[in-house]
C-alpha cells in the first residue's frame, strides 16, 4: 500500500518540481535538498523525512513540462517518491526512466493527498475510495531503458558488449 | 506511404530506406550540444564508464558543441567550479566548438549554433537543453535531452531506443500587418494546441508566410514548439536556408535540403491566416494561457525584457531600438535587454541600437540566458512583460512575481508607458 503525499494540477513544470535558481546544483546526491522549493511545506516535511520512501506524489496532465533539467527527476528519485500522473510530458518521462524515477501513466487517475493505492502492474486502485484507474504501459523504448536499470547501466552494457546491441527493443 | 521531414532524417540517420511512426530506431547524432549544465553531464558520463577499465573518451569531440550562457559570467562559487570543471574537459577531449565567456565569440547556445554555421539541414541534433528545437529553423530534426541521455550520445554516438515521432503539419499563409510577428503566430499556435497539444509529436511548419519569413522568425517558431510539447519543430529547408548559412554562418559544404514526400502522412493539419492575427500576449502562468492583447492591455508591469534564445536577434533590437530611441521608458519600470549573442550585441553596438536603449532607460546585459530563467541576474520582483519563452510559476526566480510573455513590438510599446500597450496604437 502506498499513501498519496501530495496532488498537483495538470501542466507543472519544472520549474516547480526544481527552480531554475537552484540549477548550479548537479550532483544526483545534492538534489533532494530543493524538490519543489516554493512550496514551503512540502519541502520542509520532505526535509523532515516525514515522506516515507515509495509514497506517491499523483499529477495532472503533463507533469513535468518545461525544462529539460534532470534535477527535476533525480530530486523526486532521492525521496523515493512514486509519480502517479494523468500524463507525463516527453523528457520528464524520458528522464525519470533514464534515471530510475518511478513514474506510472494513468489517465483517469482519481485520488487525494491522504487516499492510500495499491499500485499494480495494470491498474492504480484507490483503496480509500474503492476505485480502480488502468495504467498505460510505458513506450517501450523507455521501458527497455529501466529494465537494464537505468540508462547508465544500458550504455555501459552497451560500451563494454557492443554484441548486445541487439538485444535491445 | 510517404515521409514526413521528421522521418526522413531518422531513416538517413539510422542508415535505413524508410522508417515508420512508432518504430524504435537508433539514429547516429551529428551534433551533441550542452551548456552549463555540463558539469553533470560529464559526472553521468564519468560514472558509464566507472568499473569497465576503460578510459573515458567522447565518441567524437568534432560533433560536441558546450557553450556557456545560464550564468555568465559566473555568479557564484559553484558555478564558477562547475565552469572550470567543464573547460578543463573541454581541453581534455578536444572538443572545438567550446565556447567559454567571452566577447569576440559564443552567446546563447541556441544563437551560437545557428550563426557559426554548426547547424545543417537534414542534421539529428540533440542537446540538452529544452529549446534544443530550435534548430529545426535550418531543417534538422532537433530535441532535448537530459544530462544522462547526453552523456549516453557522448559515448555510443547514437540517440539509444527514439520512438519515430508523428508529425503535425502547420500551414501557415497570407501576410503579418505591421507590429504583428512571429512570436504572435507562435503564443497563438500554442494556445490552440494547448501545452501538451503536440508532446511526442514533431511540428513541420508550411506555407506562404514560412517561405517568407526569415530564419530569424523561423527560429522564434521553431524555439517555442516545446512549448506545446513538440518534441522538434521543423521548417522544411528552402532558399532561405541556403542564404542564411551561406551568406550569415560563413557554411560552404554541400547542403541536404531534405523535404517531406508529397505523400507524407500526418497526424493532423492545422491551417493558419496570419492577415487576421493581433499581438498575442502568454499570461501567468502557462504558455498556452493565450489572449489576444485587447484582453490584458493597460495591466500594469515593473520589468520589461527583451532578450533571449527567443527574441534577442538583432531584428528584435531593431524594433526596440526603433520605438524608443530619443523617447523614455515609463517611471517605475525597468527594462532588462540581452541580446542573444555577442555578434548581435557588436551589431547592435554598429547600428547605433545599444545607445538609443540605454539613452531611453533600459540596462543591457552581457548575452546569456541572463533573467529568463531566474538563476543568474534580473530576478523579478512583480510582474514582468517578457519577449522570453516561459512564464511559469516562479520561472523568473520568485513565485510571486507573475510573467507575461509577449513580441519585442509589444514590449517596447509597454516600456514607454508602463502597462501592456497595443504597439500598434502607441504613438
Amino acid at each position: 500500500m502506498a499513501k498519496v503525499v501530495y496532488k498537483t494540477g495538470d501542466d507543472v513544470s519544472t520549474d516547480t518540481i526544481y527552480p531554475g535558481r537552484f540549477m548550479a546544483t548537479v550532483l544526483p546526491i545534492e538534489t533532494p535538498q530543493f524538490c519543489f522549493a516554493d512550496d514551503k511545506a512540502f519541502n520542509a516535511a520532505l526535509q523532515r523525512k516525514e515522506v516515507a520512501p515509495g509514497s506517491v506524489l499523483v499529477g495532472g496532465q503533463n507533469f513535468g513540462c518545461g525544462s529539460s533539467r534532470e534535477q527535476a527527476a533525480s530530486t523526486l528519485k532521492g525521496h523515493g517518491l512514486v509519480v502517479v500522473a494523468r500524463g507525463f510530458a516527453r523528457i520528464f518521462l524520458q528522464n525519470s526512466c533514464n534515471l530510475g524515477l518511478r513514474t506510472i501513466i494513468c489517465p483517469t487517475i482519481d485520488a487525494e493527498a491522504g487516499d492510500e493505492l495499491e499500485l499494480g502492474a495494470t491498474a492504480v486502485r484507490n483503496v480509500t475510495k474503492g476505485r480502480e484507474f488502468p495504467i498505460v504501459p510505458l513506450p517501450p523504448a523507455r521501458q527497455a531503458i529501466i529494465d537494464a536499470g537505468g540508462l547508465i547501466a544500458y550504455t555501459r552494457r552497451r560500451l563494454v558488449e557492443p554484441a548486445s546491441r541487439q538485444a535491445r527493443v | 506511404m510517404g515521409m514526413t521531414v521528421a522521418q526522413k532524417i531518422l531513416a538517413r540517420a539510422c542508415g535505413l530506406a524508410s522508417v515508420a511512426v512508432g518504430d524504435v530506431v537508433e539514429p547516429t547524432v551529428d551534433l551533441a550540444m550542452s551548456h552549463e549544465n555540463t558539469a553533470l553531464v560529464i559526472n553521468q558520463f564519468g560514472d558509464v564508464f566507472a568499473g569497465t577499465g576503460l578510459t573515458p573518451r567522447v565518441w567524437d569531440p568534432s560533433k560536441i558543441a558546450v557553450i556557456f550562457d545560464h550564468r555568465v559570467p559566473a555568479e557564484s562559487a559553484k558555478t564558477a567550479t562547475n565552469q572550470k570543471k567543464v573547460r578543463e574537459f573541454a581541453a581534455a577531449q578536444g572538443i572545438t566548438k567550446f565556447h567559454d565567456v567571452r566577447g569576440d565569440t559564443g552567446g546563447i547556445c541556441h544563437q551560437v549554433l545557428a550563426e557559426e554555421g554548426y547547424d545543417r539541414p537534414g542534421y539529428v541534433i540533440v542537446g540538452a537543453d529544452s529549446h534544443t528545437t530550435s534548430h529545426g529553423a535550418l531543417g534538422a530534426l532537433a530535441f532535448g535531452v537530459g544530462a544522462t541521455e547526453m552523456a549516453s550520445v557522448w559515448t555510443l554516438g547514437v540517440a539509444v531506443n527514439i520512438q519515430v515521432p508523428a508529425t503535425i503539419k502547420v500551414v501557415v499563409n497570407g501576410r503579418f500587418h505591421d507590429h504583428v510577428t512571429p512570436k504572435d503566430l507562435i503564443l497563438n499556435l500554442i494556445g490552440t494546441l494547448t501545452a501538451e497539444g503536440a508532446n511526442f509529436k514533431v511540428i513541420e511548419f508550411h506555407g506562404d508566410a514560412i517561405r517568407n519569413m526569415p530564419t530569424s522568425g523561423r527560429l522564434v517558431l521553431c524555439n517555442m514548439s516545446v512549448e506545446a510539447g513538440a518534441t522538434s519543430g521543423i521548417v522544411p529547408a528552402d532558399e532561405e536556408t541556403v542564404r542564411y548559412l551561406r551568406e550569415e554562418a560563413g557554411v560552404t559544404d554541400p547542403l541536404d535540403l531534405v523535404q517531406p514526400d508529397p505523400d507524407a502522412a500526418y497526424d493532423r493539419v492545422i491551417e493558419v491566416d496570419v492577415s487576421t492575427l493581433e499581438p498575442q500576449i502568454a499570461c501567468p502562468h502557462t504558455v498556452d494561457n493565450v489572449k489576444g492583447i485587447g484582453a490584458v492591455a493597460g495591466t500594469k508591469v515593473h520589468q520589461i525584457v527583451i532578450g533571449s534564445c527567443t527574441n534577442g536577434r538583432i531584428d528584435d533590437l531593431e524594433v526596440a531600438s526603433g520605438r524608443l530611441k530619443g523617447r523614455k521608458i515609463a517611471q517605475g519600470v525597468r527594462m532588462l535587454v540581452f541580446p542573444a549573442s555577442w555578434k548581435i550585441y557588436k551589431e547592435a553596438m554598429t547600428r547605433g541600437y545599444i545607445m538609443n536603449l540605454i539613452e531611453a532607460g533600459a540596462v543591457v546585459m552581457n548575452p546569456g540566458c541572463g533573467c529568463c530563467l531566474g538563476v543568474h541576474e534580473g530576478a523579478l520582483g512583480e510582474t514582468a512583460l517578457s519577449t522570453t519563452n516561459r512564464n511559469f510559476k516562479g520561472r523568473m526566480g520568485n513565485a510571486t512575481g507573475a510573467v507575461y510573455l509577449c513580441s519585442p513590438a509589444v514590449a517596447a510599446a509597454s516600456a514607454i508607458t508602463g502597462v501592456i500597450t497595443d504597439p500598434r496604437q502607441e504613438a
